[in-house]
């Protein structure tokens, strides 16, 4: 059974609709991505599972509706949202940044060995741990953002642009240990990317997302191999 | 030389209750950017429960510990039931909501125990402590009292899980739900807490000023002065802006201006550091890009 479950996703910021009923879904242990423009609909997609924005449609998480639950119940089922822009607490440490990202859990003890535990996929972190978030890298809060997301254990993550403002030796080093993360945890991921061919490096299915609509689907070497993608989105 | 020693220590022990109410005052406006104007008539609420409890033959640090709790209930019980239902409405609506508030309150207590003045116990003896000249013991007492919740809130913030929740609510609400965090109960908490420590600061300026429906008012512009003063989004900065209005109030009012224009101290104050420098001593700069 498919982990993640959507069909005929409606989203809408006030009056203006932005998706305009998409279907999709995510094998467990797979890593999906959502490839398209600027404007698409893609963030609005990974908004809506999270429920921050006004949503329709059906969403079905391990075969139970969320589409009506609250942000805050839905990361209490495994789902972590790594946002557009970082969403990072600027005033705050960078070990507060991380113990944040494990609030839901109650496994107090184990919460202190994942810390190490990603302070060894990201040593710049630990370097860091005492320092003000706020004063971090821009490479160096998406690596936070991701190892937030990472402290909740999380059995999906959703991954929002996550080599933006990246140098691509540190997106490199970046989607290696999203990979890592991936097989070695079996922590299922949606990554929304412009740099489709990273993406379609680290998938194994994507979707194309054109206007708030899906207009081609397959795996990622299909959509790799699509003349039209390789024209518009790969630039070869 | 002596007089003035006794000033500025009175001005310590004043300032001290300013610096919890200013801090009540921080604690609301770091959540929602908002002054809540009902603050002080908050306390003087909680100051009459305590009254009530000592009235009825019940010992005085009893009724303190069961004030503190009942503050904290009604706090959160007035941001779910009043705030919640204006909670995206524009500013000037918020204001005007606190406002009725305020009067609310005051009506409500003047119904309930008439405006007549009534004496309000102090827990610490007559007496001064350690025979010093100085300072009456119940002066010493607030200090201490005030450094005790001041130090209980510190530990709270700084240290446990639910403190840093509320931290990380306050400063990115969009963010703390998407760790899981209620951030409409934070809110509430952040109520609960203000109108405890509001409490602890009505019981503790009560055997001063004495207890009438009134009685907060001048405290109010006091601790507003004294958030401004220490920047009202920094928590240390309303403490040591509670402490320095206590003692310019004392200071100046006792060998400047009189004690009949005491509380223009806190409106010039007021005046001051929003015109020269808003941020106040230790408050950020906000900086938006337009």
């Amino acid at each position: 059974m498919a982990l993640l479950e959507v069909k005929d996703l409606r989203a809408s910021y006030g009056e203006t609709r932005v998706l305009h009923g998409i279907d999709f879904g995510l094998e467990p242990g797979s890593i999906t991505a959502l490839l398209g423009a600027n404007g698409a609909g893609k963030t609005t997609t990974l908004r809506a599972l999270c429920r921050m924005v006004r949503t329709e449609g059906s969403i079905r998480f391990d075969g139970t509706p969320i589409g009506r639950r609250a942000t805050e119940d839905i990361v209490r089922l495994g789902i972590a949202h790594v946002p557009d822009g970082r969403g990072t607490f600027v005033n705050l440490t960078t070990e507060e940044n991380l113990r944040l990202g494990a609030y839901v859990r109650k496994d107090r003890a184990e919460v202190e060995g994942d810390l190490e535990r990603v302070y060894g996929y990201f040593p710049r972190l630990r370097e860091r741990r005492a320092q003000q978030a706020g004063t971090l890298s821009g490479g160096e809060q998406q690596m936070l953002a991701v190892s937030r997301a990472l402290m909740l254990r999380p059995r999906l993550m959703l991954l929002d642009e996550p080599s933006f403002g990246l140098a691509p030796l540190v997106v490199r080093e970046l989607f290696e240990i999203l990979r890592a993360v991936n097989q070695a945890e079996r922590v299922s991921m949606l990554v929304v990317e412009q740099n489709a061919a990273m993406a379609l490096d680290l998938a194994d299915t994507a979707y194309l997302i054109e206007t708030g609509r899906i207009v081609l689907s397959g795996t990622a070497r299909e959509i790799r191999g699509d003349d039209a993608v390789r024209r518009s989105y790969l630039g070869y | 030389m002596d007089a003035l020693i006794h000033q500025i220590l009175a001005g310590l022990a004043t300032g001290g209750i300013y610096a919890s109410l200013a801090l009540a005052l921080v604690m609301i406006y770091q959540a929602t950017h908002l002054v809540n104007f009902a603050q002080g008539e908050m306390a003087m609420f909680a100051t009459y429960i305590a009254w009530t409890l000592v009235d009825a033959g019940m010992p005085y640090w009893a009724a303190f510990f069961l004030t503190v709790p009942a503050a904290f209930v009604l706090g959160v019980a007035i941001e779910r039931i009043v705030i919640r239902p204006v909670e995206n409405a524009p500013v000037l609506a918020v204001v005007v909501v606190f406002i009725a508030l305020l009067v609310i309150l005051n009506s409500v207590t003047g119904w309930i125990y008439t405006y007549t003045i009534k004496t309000f116990p102090s827990p610490f003896p007559k007496e001064p402590l350690f025979g010093n000249r100085y300072m009456s013991s119940h002066e010493i007492g607030a200090i201490g009292v005030t450094l005790v919740v001041l130090a209980l809130l510190y530990v709270f913030f700084r240290f446990t899980p639910l403190g840093l929740a509320m931290r990380a609510a306050a400063q990115n609400p969009d963010s703390a739900r998407l760790v899981g965090i209620r951030v409409g109960w934070m809110l509430a908490l952040g109520w609960g807490l203000a109108a405890a420590i509001g409490a602890v600061a009505g019981m503790m300026v009560a055997p001063i000023v004495y207890l009438d429906p009134n009685m907060m008012g001048g405290v109010l512009l006091y601790a507003f002065a004294a958030a401004l003063v220490g920047g009202i989004d920094n928590p240390g900065g309303a403490v040591f802006g509670g402490f320095l209005v206590g003692v310019l109030e004392n200071v100046l009012g006792a060998f400047v201006i009189g004690n009949e224009l005491k509380l223009a101290v806190a409106l010039v104050l007021i005046v001051v550091v929003l015109v020269v420098k808003p941020s106040g001593f230790f408050g950020r700069v906000h900086v938006t890009r337009v």
